[in-house]
């Protein structure tokens, strides 16, 4: 190139662009093979007895008659398997039930055979006998006193409770009663700020059974290697936390477990645990000495994933005649179900919410999990925080109401800014909430129409129309939820300036491959068609703590923009030479080395990549990762920061609601999200409008029905998805708050959008009738009869285990 | 133990014949029989819509019709859609306007949205929305999918 040649290179940034999902060409053309689709060489299929009875002791099971069918390779109860250990956050589950069922979705049984079918007509052929027990149907049942025992301990031949060694698991040990986990928590001075509160209110919130509903069913392939080295083709959420599980479980190095996960069909939380069903799959391998390939029924994902957890929650609020809050106390009571899984921890994230979403001078926060013979609860999108913000974002209505003001003041004069540290100890290092509530509030018209709504209230007609607002905060920069969160990146540039991008961090639909393309792509100056991403097989790509807590974009987004700078580096050092120039006054774009300044170009990047090859012998290949910066970890009494960024949100519903028939109308959802930075605009869109749906089916449609430990509609039929007919006009906008410490200014995003929708729901109910309803789901029925008034409070108070 | 029958019908504009139980879906059929993994199996019970094919072009749930049921018609799945150029612009609207997510409800989607065009290629947002209401999505929200499809509509208005 002589100079009169070098042309000036122009490229636009990628930041706040829509850019299109790596991956969705091939998931529109219905060539993506998710494990559903997989078929590995000589597998087997494999099925699950599960428990006939919500509670009872098993007195035998007979599996001779499926063991003798032909077709049937391995059957296996919990007999089989003595080396079981138990799983679950409290180590109180084993994967097979040997003695006692506590649930109906619970494991007695399994087989792999040559075909589904086969497996099925075995299953048929297990008896089992059982003695039944009595039935925990409810938390409440399970605090009284003299309650049945979920997890009793058990008996020596004497019947004495049998000794056994310190820190034995609970699964073993069993439990003196039915408290699976408890949260205290207390800020500031709370009688003397109740003593100061001009206004009071208390209530009891009831929260319901919902479940996360993945379009793709759970499934799992296992298989053991001639060496006794496991494979696992799974779609689980956390990998790198599985392959340390599975190691431990099978008593092996965890170099010899490996992880491949196919693209995934939804996740939203529901595979963050370890569950019965893989560690089952890897005894039938081991067993059979073949893959074996387990793939649930939508029933059975219906009765045996985990759920939300439902919660009985008083909340007692105060504040001043000038719209000053006060204190807040809350006293919660939740369904652990039968075993403990990460649902017991969303206490945690309440806790946040009810002490810092907006200054609380005094905050108290007691909760109690408890154990029933329900289905188990795990985690969903948003982990509490929409049973929390149910609650309180009502009850600030409510206190300003009570005190005359508008509700849009008081929440701002309330709010948290920028710099805040709350009573918590969580520090708001970049915080857009006052802009998010203005914006919202203005979008929608907020203050206009809730006082016509107030105003037409018993105007003619059956169709009453509401408004309502709810925000929220949660996690955007990490979670402190395990003892680290950190993410690695191994970036490598090929000889035609084409980059891998190895990480740790899953896809799971949400576009994380396109975002941390993205990230690279703006360091390197490259058009993501560059990319391709390595990112679903742990003996390949660097660790990752997994796909959770809205930490993706965040951790491996910073992990991701590490590497590339890393990269670009090199680059422009070895341009620098060879074009004799400085370093600092070069750059890269559009796929050349230019001058930063002039942006005319020095050299093709993929030229200059050939000749770095036969200079330094090798690809560029660079390695890095990203912890999320040193903070203190919060105390034993949960005082201090649990992420390293915040996101905030502000959503305002409207409703039309026919009080002849009860239906509940979501008319437009009108979302401000404070995103840090908009890094993917068309993938952040997609994110909160299937969020904000997924909140308006929490509020209204979805219902999983559990009476007596049985779940009623384990069907789309009964379990009300909302269709797209139903779905309401949404505007979305967003407030830039360019967080320090984000990736480009970035926060997280993922389960934000799907959390204020029921507040905001029961806001907008009561803008337009007049009348407040405490439980959810707002379906035709329950908002008919409260609007007649026939509707029982729900009630729960303080209570202490003893 | 159980009957086969042989059927042979038309599968995206190619003869086939095969051998299928009498209690066989066609839904397994196609993903297990004849291999063509594009059609999801979501609910098995004609609730979800991943299952969408076209029979004679008609949509139907494939997990609600017998194999059987194929023997002598035309039968269209998501594998076939992709190798027709026609299909081209509808399936660059869904990438376009971000109306895939995990892409579990794609294929169904995109089979159905195919339907709509062709029996109503004016169709507006409302009817599109209608058109889609037995296809369950649990990650988009639904927003960009009718935004694809009516862009996609008489080529994009
Ligand atoms: S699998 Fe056929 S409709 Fe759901
Ligand atoms: S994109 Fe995931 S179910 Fe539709």
């Amino acid at each position: 190139m002589n100079a009169a040649e070098k042309p000036v290179i122009v490229a636009d940034s990628l930041i706040g662009q829509r850019i299109q999902k790596k991956d969705a060409p091939e998931k529109a053309a219905g060539k993506t093979r998710y494990i559903q689709d997989m078929v590995v060489p000589g597998m087997l299929h494999a099925k699950i007895l599960r428990s006939a009875r919500v509670h009872a002791r098993i007195l035998s099971i007979d599996t001779s008659a499926a063991k003798a069918l032909p077709g049937v390779h391995v059957v296996i109860t919990a007999a089989d398997v003595p080396d079981q250990q138990p799983i679950g956050v409290a180590r109180d589950h084993l994967p097979l039930k040997g003695e006692r069922v506590r649930s109906l979705r619970d494991e007695i049984a399994a087989v792999a055979a040559d075909s589904e079918e086969i497996a099925e007509a075995a299953l048929r052929l297990i008896r089992v006998e059982y003695e039944d027990l009595p039935i925990v149907a409810g938390p409440e049942d399970a605090i009284k006193p003299g309650a049945p025992l979920i997890h009793p301990a058990p008996l020596d031949a004497e019947g004495r409770p049998k000794t056994l060694p310190p820190k034995t698991p609970v699964a073993f040990a069993g439990k003196a009663d039915n408290v699976a986990m408890r949260f205290d928590y207390t800020h500031g001075d709370l009688a003397a700020a109740e003593a100061e509160s001009d206004v009071v209110v208390e209530d009891t919130f009831q929260l319901h059974y919902v479940t996360h509903c993945c379009m793709g069913v759970s499934g799992v392939i296992a298989e053991f290697d001639a060496s006794g080295n496991l494979l696992m083709y799974s779609n689980t959420q956390v990998p790198f936390l599985h392959k340390r599980e599975f190691a431990e479980y099978l008593d092996i190095d965890p170099a010899r477990v490996r992880i491949i996960q196919p693209p995934i069909g939804g996740g939203f939380g529901s595979k963050l645990d370890i569950y019965p069903f893989e560690v089952i799959c890897i005894f039938l391998a081991r067993a059979a000495k073949r893959p074996v390939k387990m793939v649930f029924t939508r029933e059975e994902e219906f009765l045996a994933s985990p759920t939300r957890q439902p919660v009985l929650l008083t909340l007692r609020s105060g504040c001043r005649k000038d719209g000053t809050l006060t204190f807040r106390q809350v006293h919660t009571l939740h369904d652990n179900g039968a075993y403990t899984s990460w649902g017991a921890t969303t206490p945690f994230v309440m806790m946040q919410t009810f002490s810092s979403l907006y200054r609380v001078p005094a905050c108290d926060y007691h909760t109690t999990v408890v154990y029933t013979n329900n289905p188990y609860a795990g985690s969903f999108r948003g982990y509490g925080n929409l049973q929390a913000t149910f609650a309180i974002e009502q009850h600030m209505d409510m206190l300003a109401e009570k005190i005359g003001m508008d509700p849009l003041d008081f929440r701002l004069k309330n709010a948290q800014d920028a710099g805040e540290v709350t009573g918590q100890g969580m520090t708001f290092k970049s915080c857009g909430f006052k802009e998010c509530l203005t914006t919202a509030a203005e979008r929608s018209d907020y203050r206009r129409k809730h006082a016509d709504n107030i105003a037409n209230r018993n105007a003619r007609g059956p169709v009453k129309r509401g408004i309502g607002i709810a925000s929220m905060l949660h996690v955007g920069g990490g979670a402190k939820i395990y003892p680290s969160d950190g993410c690695g990146t191994i970036l490598k540039l090929d000889d035609f300036a084409n980059v891998t991008l190895i990480t740790g961090a899953s896809e799971i639909g949400q576009g994380s491959e396109t975002v941390l393309s993205q990230l690279v792509c703006e360091e390197l100056g490259l058009p993501i068609s560059a990319v391709t991403v390595v990112n679903n097989d742990t003996a390949i790509t660097p660790w990752d703590v997994g796909v959770h807590a809205s930490r993706t974009t965040f951790i491996a987004g910073n992990s991701a923009i590490g590497a590339a700078r890393m990269a670009k580096a090199k680059i422009l050092a070895a341009a620098a030479r060879k074009h004799d120039c400085d370093e600092a006054s070069l750059d890269l774009r559009g796929g050349f080395v230019v001058k930063a300044d002039s942006g005319e170009a020095v050299v093709e990047l993929a030229r200059l990549m050939r000749s770095l090859h036969f200079s330094d012998k090798a690809e560029l290949v660079m390695t890095t990762f990203y912890y999320e910066p040193p903070s203190v970890h919060q105390d034993k009494g949960f005082k201090g920061d649990v992420s390293a960024a915040y996101a905030w949100a502000t959503q305002v519903v409207e409703v039309e609601v026919d009080t002849d028939t009860g239906i509940v109308k979501m008319t437009k959802v009108t979302g401000t999200h404070d995103v840090g930075r908009v890094l993917n605009r068309l993938g952040l869109e997609g994110q909160i409008e299937g969020g904000v749906v997924m909140g308006q089916g929490y509020a209204l449609t979805e219902n999983l029905i559990v009476e007596n430990g049985v779940t009623r509609n384990p069907n789309f039929r009964d379990y009300k998805l909302v269709t797209a007919p139903e779905i309401p006009e949404m505007d979305i906008s967003f407030v830039e708050s360019m967080d320090g410490e984000g990736p480009r200014g970035a926060k997280g995003v993922g389960e934000a959008p799907s959390i204020c929708i029921a507040a905001a729901a029961a806001n907008a109910i009561y803008n337009a009738t007049g009348v407040r309803i405490f439980g959810l789901p707002f379906t035709p029925e329950a908002v008919y009869r409260a609007l007649r008034g026939v509707t029982s409070k729900p009630h729960w108070q303080a209570w202490k285990p003893e | 133990m159980s009957l086969k029958h042989d059927i042979e019908f038309a599968l995206n504009g190619v003869r086939k014949r095969v051998a299928v139980d009498v209690t066989m879906t066609a839904l397994d059929m196609l993903r297990d029989v004849v291999g063509l993994t594009g059609t999801k199996y979501g609910c098995g019970e004609g609730e979800c819509g991943a299952c969408t094919i076209r029979v004679d072009g008609q949509t139907v749930n494939a997990c609600l019709m017998f194999a059987v049921a194929c023997d002598g018609h035309d039968i269209v799945t998501i594998e076939g859609l992709a190798a027709d150029p026609k299909a081209d612009a509808l399936r660059e609207a869904f990438v376009e306007h971000g109306a895939v997510q995990c892409g579990f409800c794609t294929p169904g989607m995109v089979v159905q949205a195919a339907h709509i065009l062709e029996t109503n290629p004016n169709a507006d947002a409302a009817t599109i929305k209608r058109g889609l209401e037995g296809n369950l999505c649990r990650c988009t929200g639904y927003k960009k999918i009718v935004d694809a499809v009516e862009s996609a509509c008489c080529g994009g208005r």
